[in-house]
This record gives C-alpha cells, sequence and structure tokens, in this order.
C-alpha cells in the first residue's frame, strides 16, 4: 500500500505493515523531550503513575532554556526539579546553563535526532525536528509523563497535506517567509490535526535551518507535524553529529494526501505577520513604514546560529532613524537577542557575541550585545565586560531599563510565559 | 455510556486562557482552579455550574497554550463533556488524557441553546435535546479513546494496562 513519509515512520515504530489516516495506534517512541516548564508536570505525572525508572535514560532529553538563568525562586525550583530527577534517572541529555541553548536548536545539533525518529516533547513546537525526516510532535505533560514511563504513545494517524514548492525565489526569501505565507494561505485552522509535508525543488534547495523553521512552525496551522522528506543535504548535516543510525522513508508516488497545494514561490515577498496571528502576513511591500520600539531575534524557530548571520547582514553598517524628540528620548529601539545554539561561531561570533554591526540607536555603538542563552551567568558578564561598549551602551540605550545580562535573556516566543501563563 | 447535563454555549476559539487565565497556573490544585474558569470571560461561570454540565462551542475549542490546567478546571468544575465544532490539537488530547470527553459535532452548536437538558451518548455519538427533542449526532469516539475516559484517564490507563509487567511501586 503506498503510504506517505508520516505514515510509514508511524507504521514502522507502530510495528505495522501499514496504516490510514484515523487509525489508533500505539507508537515506540525514539525520543522524549520536555523543558523546564513543562517537565516538572510530566514528572508528577510519572510518579503518579508509579514508574520507577524512565524507558530508557538514552532516550529522554531535558532541557531548561525558558527560564534561565533563572529569574525568581518558582523558577530556580522548577529549574531543580528537574535537574533532581535527572541526576536520580542519570538522564544522559540533560542540559542546563553551562552548555544549553534553545531546546529546538540544541537538540539536532547535538546530534540526538535522526531521520526516521519518533519525537514527542512537552511542548507545541516540537514538529521542529520534522525537517530532519522524523515524525515529531508536541504534546502535554500528562502524555510526556507517560511516555517517559513506557516509551510509547498513542497517537492517531493523520491525514497528510502535501505543499510543494516550486519556482526560483526572490532575494531575502528564506524558509520562515515560506511557512508565513503557507499560514496565511489556510489559516491557522488549515491543518488541523493533519501532517504537513513540505515538498518541492524549493525545499529540496534550502539550507537545514531554514527548514527547521518551516517544520517549527507547522503547528501554527494546527498541525499535528510537518515534516520534510531526507536528502542528501538532511544526511549530510546529520552524519556531521551524530552517531544514531538514520531510517530514510520517503512518501511512494501513489500515496493518497487529504490535499496537495502548489505554491509559485517566485511571487513571494519576505513577510510580515502582524498581530494577532501568524496567518495575518502581510508581502513586504505593502507594509510601509513601521516605526519599531522593539526588536527580537531569535526564538526557537530562527534562533539558529545562521539566523544571527542573516540578520547580521542586513544590518551591518546600518543606523537607526532618529525617533522624533517628541515621542521618546531619542534612544532607537530596544534590542533583544536570543540565541539558540551552542554552537560557537567564527569571526565576530567567535567571542559570544552574536552580531557585530553598525549603528543603533542614535548614536554609533560597536555591537549590538545578544548575549548568548548557553553561558554561565558570570561568564557572560565578563563576556560582556570584555566588550568595552556594553557598559557605554547601558548608559546611552534603552537596554539599560535591563540592569542585569540575564533579563535580556527574553524571548518573545515565550513572553507570555514570563507572567507564567504556561507552555 | 450516557451523560445527561444543562448546556453552556460558547463561541468560536474560545483559548485556553479563557478557559483559566494564565494568573491562576501557580494554582495545580483541581477544585482550587474551579473557582476560577472562565473567570475572565463568564465570572458566573464557575458559580453557577453544576456537576454533570456540557459545554456546547464553535471551532477551535481549546487553542492557545498547550497549558493541561484548562481541561483540568473544566472537569473539576463539574463539566461531563465539551461538544465543539472542533478542538485544537493538543487540549485534544489533554482532555482525553486527564478524562474528558469530547465529541466534535457540527451540528450541535445549532441545534443545542444555552440551558437546555440534553443527553449525550459517548458511545454512539447521538445527541439528544430533552428540551425540544430534536436529535443531531457527534463523530463517534474511538473504543480506545472512550477507555482511556472510562478508566479515568491515561495515568490510571497506564498504571493499570503498561506497568503490569514492569515494576510498579505500589
Amino acid at each position: 500500500m503506498a503510504m506517505t513519509i508520516t505514515e510509514k515512520i508511524l507504521a514502522a515504530r507502530a510495528g505495522l505493515k501499514s496504516v490510514s489516516p484515523g487509525d489508533l495506534i500505539e507508537v515506540k517512541v525514539d525520543l522524549a523531550f520536555a523543558h523546564d516548564v513543562t517537565a516538572p508536570l510530566a514528572i508528577r505525572v510519572f510518579e503518579e503513575i508509579g514508574a520507577e525508572k524512565v524507558f530508557n535514560r538514552n532516550k529522554v532529553a531535558l532541557v531548561a532554556d525558558h527560564f534561565v538563568p533563572n529569574k525568581d525562586i518558582a523558577s530556580a525550583q522548577q529549574a531543580k526539579r528537574m535537574r533532581d530527577f535527572a541526576r536520580k534517572h542519570r538522564i544522559k541529555n540533560y542540559f542546563e546553563v553551562g552548555e544549553s541553548g534553545i531546546g529546538h536548536v540544541i537538540l539536532p545539533e547535538k546530534g540526538l535526532i535522526v531521520p526516521g525518529m519518533v519525537v514527542i516533547g512537552a511542548d507545541s513546537h516540537t514538529c521542529a525536528y520534522g525537517a530532519l525526516g522524523a515524525f515529531s510532535t508536541g504534546v502535554g505533560s500528562t502524555d510526556l509523563g507517560a511516555v517517559m514511563a513506557t516509551g510509547e504513545i498513542w497517537l492517531k494517524v493523520p491525514p497528510t497535506i502535501r505543499f510543494e514548492y516550486t519556482g526560483r525565489k526572490r532575494r531575502w526569501v528564506a524558509g520562515k517567509d515560506l511557512i508565513l505565507y503557507t499560514i496565511g494561505l489556510i489559516g491557522v485552522e488549515g491543518a488541523l490535526y493533519s501532517a504537513m509535508e513540505f515538498a518541492g525543488p524549493v525545499i529540496r534547495g534550502l539550507p537545514m535551518y531554514q527548514r527547521f523553521a518551516m517544520a517549527n512552525m507547522a503547528v501554527e496551522a494546527g498541525a499535528k507535524n510537518g515534516i520534510i522528506e531526507p536528502d542528501r543535504e538532511t544526511l549530510s548535516y546529520v552524519r556531521e553529529r551524530s552517531t544514531l543510525k538514520p531510517r530514510i522513508f520517503r512518501s511512494d508516488p501513489g500515496a493518497v494526501y487529504a490535499k496537495v497545494i502548489r505554491i509559485d514561490v517566485s511571487r513571494i515577498e519576505p513577510q510580515v505577520a502582524f498581530p494577532p496571528s501568524p496567518a495575518n502576513d502581510r508581502p513586504l511591500s505593502t507594509v510601509g513604514k513601521v516605526s519599531l520600539d522593539q526588536v527580537f531575534i531569535g526564538s526557537c524557530t530562527n534562533g539558529w546560529l545562521e539566523d544571527l548571520r542573516d540578520a547580521a547582514r542586513i544590518l551591518r553598517g546600518k543606523k537607526a532613524a532618529p525617533a522624533p524628540s517628541s515621542v521618546r528620548p531619542a534612544a532607537g529601539p530596544a534590542w533583544a537577542v536570543t540565541w539558540g545554539s551552542s554552537q560557537r561561531g567564527k569571526g565576530p561570533f567567535r567571542r559570544r557575541t552574536a552580531i557585530s554591526s553598525g549603528a543603533w540607536g542614535t548614536r554609533r555603538a560597536r555591537f549590538i550585545s545578544a548575549i548568548p542563552t548557553w553561558r554561565r551567568h558570570r561568564r557572560s558578564w565578563d563576556a560582556l565586560a570584555g566588550l568595552t561598549n556594553y557598559r557605554w551602551l547601558l548608559k546611552n540605550t534603552r537596554l539599560r531599563c535591563c540592569p542585569r545580562p540575564s533579563s535580556l535573556h527574553v524571548r518573545t516566543k515565550y513572553a507570555s510565559l514570563l507572567g507564567m501563563s504556561g507552555a | 455510556m450516557k451523560i445527561e447535563g444543562r448546556v453552556w454555549k460558547f463561541g468560536d476559539d474560545v483559548d485556553t486562557d479563557l478557559i483559566i487565565p494564565a494568573r491562576y497556573l501557580n494554582i495545580s490544585d483541581g477544585r482550587e482552579l474551579a473557582r476560577h474558569v472562565f473567570a475572565d470571560v463568564r465570572p458566573d461561570f464557575a458559580g453557577a455550574v453544576t456537576a454533570g454540565d456540557i459545554i456546547v462551542a464553535g471551532r477551535n475549542f481549546g487553542c492557545g497554550s498547550s497549558r493541561e490546567h484548562a481541561p483540568l478546571a473544566l472537569k473539576a468544575a463539574g463539566i461531563r463533556a465539551v461538544i465543539a465544532r472542533s478542538f485544537a490539537r493538543i487540549f485534544y488530547r489533554n482532555a482525553f488524557n486527564i478524562g474528558l470527553p469530547l465529541m466534535e459535532s457540527g451540528e450541535a452548536e445549532e441545534l443545542l441553546q444555552e440551558g437546555e437538558k440534553i443527553s449525550v451518548d459517548l458511545s454512539t455519538g447521538k445527541i439528544e435535546n430533552m428540551t425540544s427533542h430534536k436529535t443531531c449526532s457527534a463523530q463517534r469516539i474511538p473504543d480506545f479513546m472512550r477507555n482511556l475516559v472510562q478508566t479515568g484517564g491515561l495515568v490510571e490507563h497506564v498504571r493499570q494496562n503498561k506497568l503490569k509487567k514492569k515494576t510498579v511501586r505500589r
């Protein structure tokens, strides 16, 4: 029977010859992931179940990436709960401040995910790993607690919607633009319960970090998972990082799709999503002039080193327009940059500052101080202290409202979380 | 498995923050959460809801943050089932996992009015309006998930079925 890549992975891990959309199956999990917000609840469920040990200590990944360095006592306690659990169960893949980053960036980077795996994570953007040709989906804490205990999960096989991207990309159009355009096209419910399969020559030409951004946002269209067939790019990415054996699945030519949507990318401009939803996107040329109060670069969708390079390439040598002094002191926009990667860069990136650029604010500054989330608190300070301009920056820009490095670790995806609003 | 109860009606896109506002997320006790359910949009709800009531809503119920506090608060408030045109995916899983059944029906929203008494058959998906005596149907809940609800949720299900062979503390 002809199947899609999603169906093939699920069938293989459920021990079945074939599956069809709508089937309820129990699937073996290759990696279970949680972070400092969702893990404590999952751990409680794990204990309620009465399990004594995790199903496989090498197949659980816990990453402290939301409230690190801890912003208050409550978040420190959450982190401690996860750390204690990781120690007790000798979880191999436990990452915290000193060697961490944003989970969705560092797990692929550390080679924990390879094609053909089933990855279950207690975070809605877990679908990001589909970029490697794995089945990957987000769940709640109860599900994850049960997965940690049993190594299995119940799933309903999703119908697949295939998106075929053809044509020639315009300059500056990246994976993020393609996915925003797609979500704008189908709406935030457009792929509800479904698998989004991204295909076509344009996808094959995308670098990995842009594929991750696409799969990462599948959930914003309501999808269960986003997936891209592994190709040479995928395999070379995986081989550089992982010793795990990839299992390559590809959709059969006769596979049944709920829908096939063809998109000619040559018409797509860089996209801007406006409030209140990612589906409310507009082509850049229709946006007009918008004055910026805050700029945020990073997140789990775009926190790759390459994303920051792209941003640097755009910003280099530029200077922010002075704001009308009647509006506010002419300080330019406030910046926050979160770098998800635990990788060290080259050139200006080597110095643990993410972007070297021209000016921001009305005066000239040498560096935009991106504070890497993966460094120990003190070492971040040291790294920053090494930048003679840092104190100058604090004095002369709106960053002074964030007196300590830790308060710069603001991640907009989780901005709502800062008010403790759940995952 | 039949449920009878009074209808509470809601519209489209009821997100988890409406169900339980973010400021209550430091509470994990169900009964305490239940006191704040729909605190911002329908402050009268928590006081007036009685055990056995049923929520009827439009599209995309439970969208937004994947917090499990939302289905937990509904269940603890006494809600026995939610019928909606569609549900957000993670909410859907979370609800069944804690033993709160959800049903998808496109007709229910038109047929059922606030305060009416209805009867819902979880095994067949049949919905009967006991006030107007009209009926409509919802998609049948798969057996596996109905069992999940009957067992009382995923924790109980795993405890009973999955860990028998493995080491269990109690």
